[in-house]
């Protein structure tokens, strides 16, 4: 299954306020990590696992918690990019049968308290869950073919 | 197999320059014919080291071109793209043609044209090497280098401080080096009162951007001497390339590059020596982070102990293990597809007695180049003839 291949019908744009996301709604795309026939699981899904193995599933990541790994904010971004863009690495803790821990690389959600319409602060160790953003930068601004790839997906912000 | 010597050498000046990619090929290439003795029509093989001439001036089929600029037909050509360590790649390239007896004569000449992109234009056409995962997120370099720096600071209690000592000591060395982009000295305190690009890191902590190339001219060891002089003449004794993961966040720890483990050991087995045997080394420093993760990875230092090293003043150029007594690409520049060149043309002179005010006591260096945030990197190792 390729990236492509999550970006469904998905109607869960930013909400008019500007908070990402919309907590319950059952029709956002899944948050896709693949299964390997080792054991293995990695974000994003490839063809086949990192010791060769086949894939045999899918794992949602979407209504899982995880920790930060490290984080940064870059304010030298590229076109089409909000500025700044604070990223961070998180790691997913599996439940038992499903895996070892995976990791993804994404956006930090806006803070919708924040005046400045900044993002939420996070550190080393913090618990984030995924939210749903249906364009996370604009599509055609930079050199990517917009066709080539898909531009949703998920930010992470705080547990509360 | 045979050993390959490098015969002939040549950088331009790196920084904002008025010729585009087509004349800055030709401008090293022409120089290290010049350094070898030979002509154009002199080599068998000539590659060019170059990530992105159409992305960047819609100049594609550089190869071509410069054959014809420098009359070398009918060499054959080849365009080596491997992003950032284009250069290394090319550098591996032409040493496989000469070792391997395809060719006697070899010529690699890396540059790229950058600079008449603003800053978020070249920024994304460098960005553009990432999954499209990383991508959509507007993942670029630079936030790869904060994510690992923030990382590396927390895991082995470094000091913010001691990156910064990274670039105050490659802006020292580059002063020494006429090809350098930078020629100035910079303090601690400017480093860290520097705007924030990717936090912790900041502007002084990044490498610029910049036009600029740099050739190399091989030929098999066995007639190096027929050509050049014996003590004019370096020999490639051990060289390795290996590959990372594409999606920099599925590694098993961050602050390793793996690329570097394996490649380096590659060239070390083949050089039949250890990191303790190098003498001077050219880092891939396109953040200063980066000559923290290599000279670890190298061997050269212990885990999460290569900021130490720094304050110790141990990586010099007048300490124990000189790193980038070039400028590095901090002070040097960082024309993707020249830099490995480049490196590689640091170490000929180190190795050879002909580094200048910039020389240290060397037999053997090492170069190490690397592509994406270590997805693709190179390490060469050289020695003088002599």
């Amino acid at each position: 299954m390729s990236e492509n291949d999550t970006t469904t019908e998905a109607n869960t744009a930013e909400s008019d306020d500007g908070r990402d996301g919309n907590d319950g709604n059952d029709a956002e795309p899944a948050f896709e990590a693949a299964a390997y026939a080792d054991g293995t699981v990695t974000y994003p899904p490839h063809p086949v696992g990192p010791n060769g193995a086949e894939r045999v599933g899918s794992v949602d990541l979407r209504d899982r918690e995880a920790r930060v790994v490290t984080w940064t904010t870059s304010t030298a971004t590229p076109p089409g990019v909000r500025e700044p863009n604070t990223l961070a690495i998180v790691e997913f803790e599996l439940d038992e049968g499903d895996g070892p821990p995976v990791r993804a690389l994404g956006q930090v959600a806006a803070d919708p308290d924040d005046p400045d319409g900044g993002t939420y602060d996070v550190a080393i160790g913090d618990r984030v869950e995924p939210v749903y953003a249906d364009e996370l930068r604009e599509p055609g601004a930079g050199i990517r073919e917009p066709e080539s790839q898909s531009w949703d997906g998920f930010r992470f912000r705080p547990v509360e | 197999m045979q050993r390959v010597a490098i015969i002939g050498a040549s950088m331009t000046r790196f920084g904002q320059r008025d010729a585009w990619v087509r004349e800055l090929l030709a401008e090293a290439g022409q120089a290290a014919l010049a350094d070898a003795g030979v002509a154009g029509d002199d080599l068998d093989h000539l590659y060019v080291s170059n990530m992105a001439s159409g992305e960047f001036e819609g100049q594609t089929g550089v190869p071509n071109a410069l054959a014809h600029d420098l009359a070398a037909q009918p060499a054959y050509t080849a365009r080596i793209d491997q992003t950032s360590s284009s250069g290394g790649a090319g550098v591996y390239a032409a040493w496989q043609s000469v070792a391997s007896g395809a060719s006697d004569l070899t010529m690699l000449v890396g540059g790229e044209k950058m600079t008449h992109r603003s800053t978020a234009e070249a920024t994304d056409v460098i960005a553009s090497l990432t999954h499209p995962v990383e991508y959509k997120h507007g993942v670029t370099l630079p936030s790869f280098a904060g994510l690992t720096a923030r990382l590396y600071l927390d895991t082995y209690d470094a000091p913010r401080e001691s990156l910064g000592k990274v670039a105050v000591k490659n802006h020292r060395n580059g002063v020494d080096n006429p090809h350098a982009q930078f020629r100035k000295e910079v303090d601690l305190e400017t480093v860290l009162d520097s705007p924030v690009v990717a936090d912790p890191l900041r502007l002084y902590d990044f490498c610029p951007i910049t036009d600029g190339s740099a050739a190399l001219v091989f030929c098999p060891e066995s007639v190096a001497a027929e050509y050049v002089p014996e003590d004019e003449y370096a020999v490639i004794s051990g060289i390795g390339g290996a590959t990372d993961t594409h999606v920099v966040h599925e590694r098993a720890d961050p602050t390793t590059m793996g690329g570097v483990v394996d490649s380096s050991a590659t060239a070390y087995e083949m050089a039949g020596i250890g990191p303790d045997d190098v003498d001077v080394a050219e880092l891939h420093d396109m953040f200063t982070i980066l000559e923290f993760l290599q000279s670890e990875d190298l061997g050269f230092f212990e885990k999460g102990e290569g900021w130490r090293a720094v304050e110790a003043g141990v990586t010099d150029r007048d300490g124990d293990l000189p790193i980038n007594t070039s400028g590095g690409l901090k002070s040097k520049g960082h024309p993707l597809g020249a830099s490995g060149v480049a490196q590689v043309y640091e170490i000929v002179k180190q190795v050879t007695g002909d580094a200048g005010p910039r020389q240290v006591d060397a037999d053997t260096g090492l170069a190490c180049n690397v592509g994406g945030f270590g997805n693709c990197v190179t390490t060469a190792i050289l020695e003088g003839s002599q």
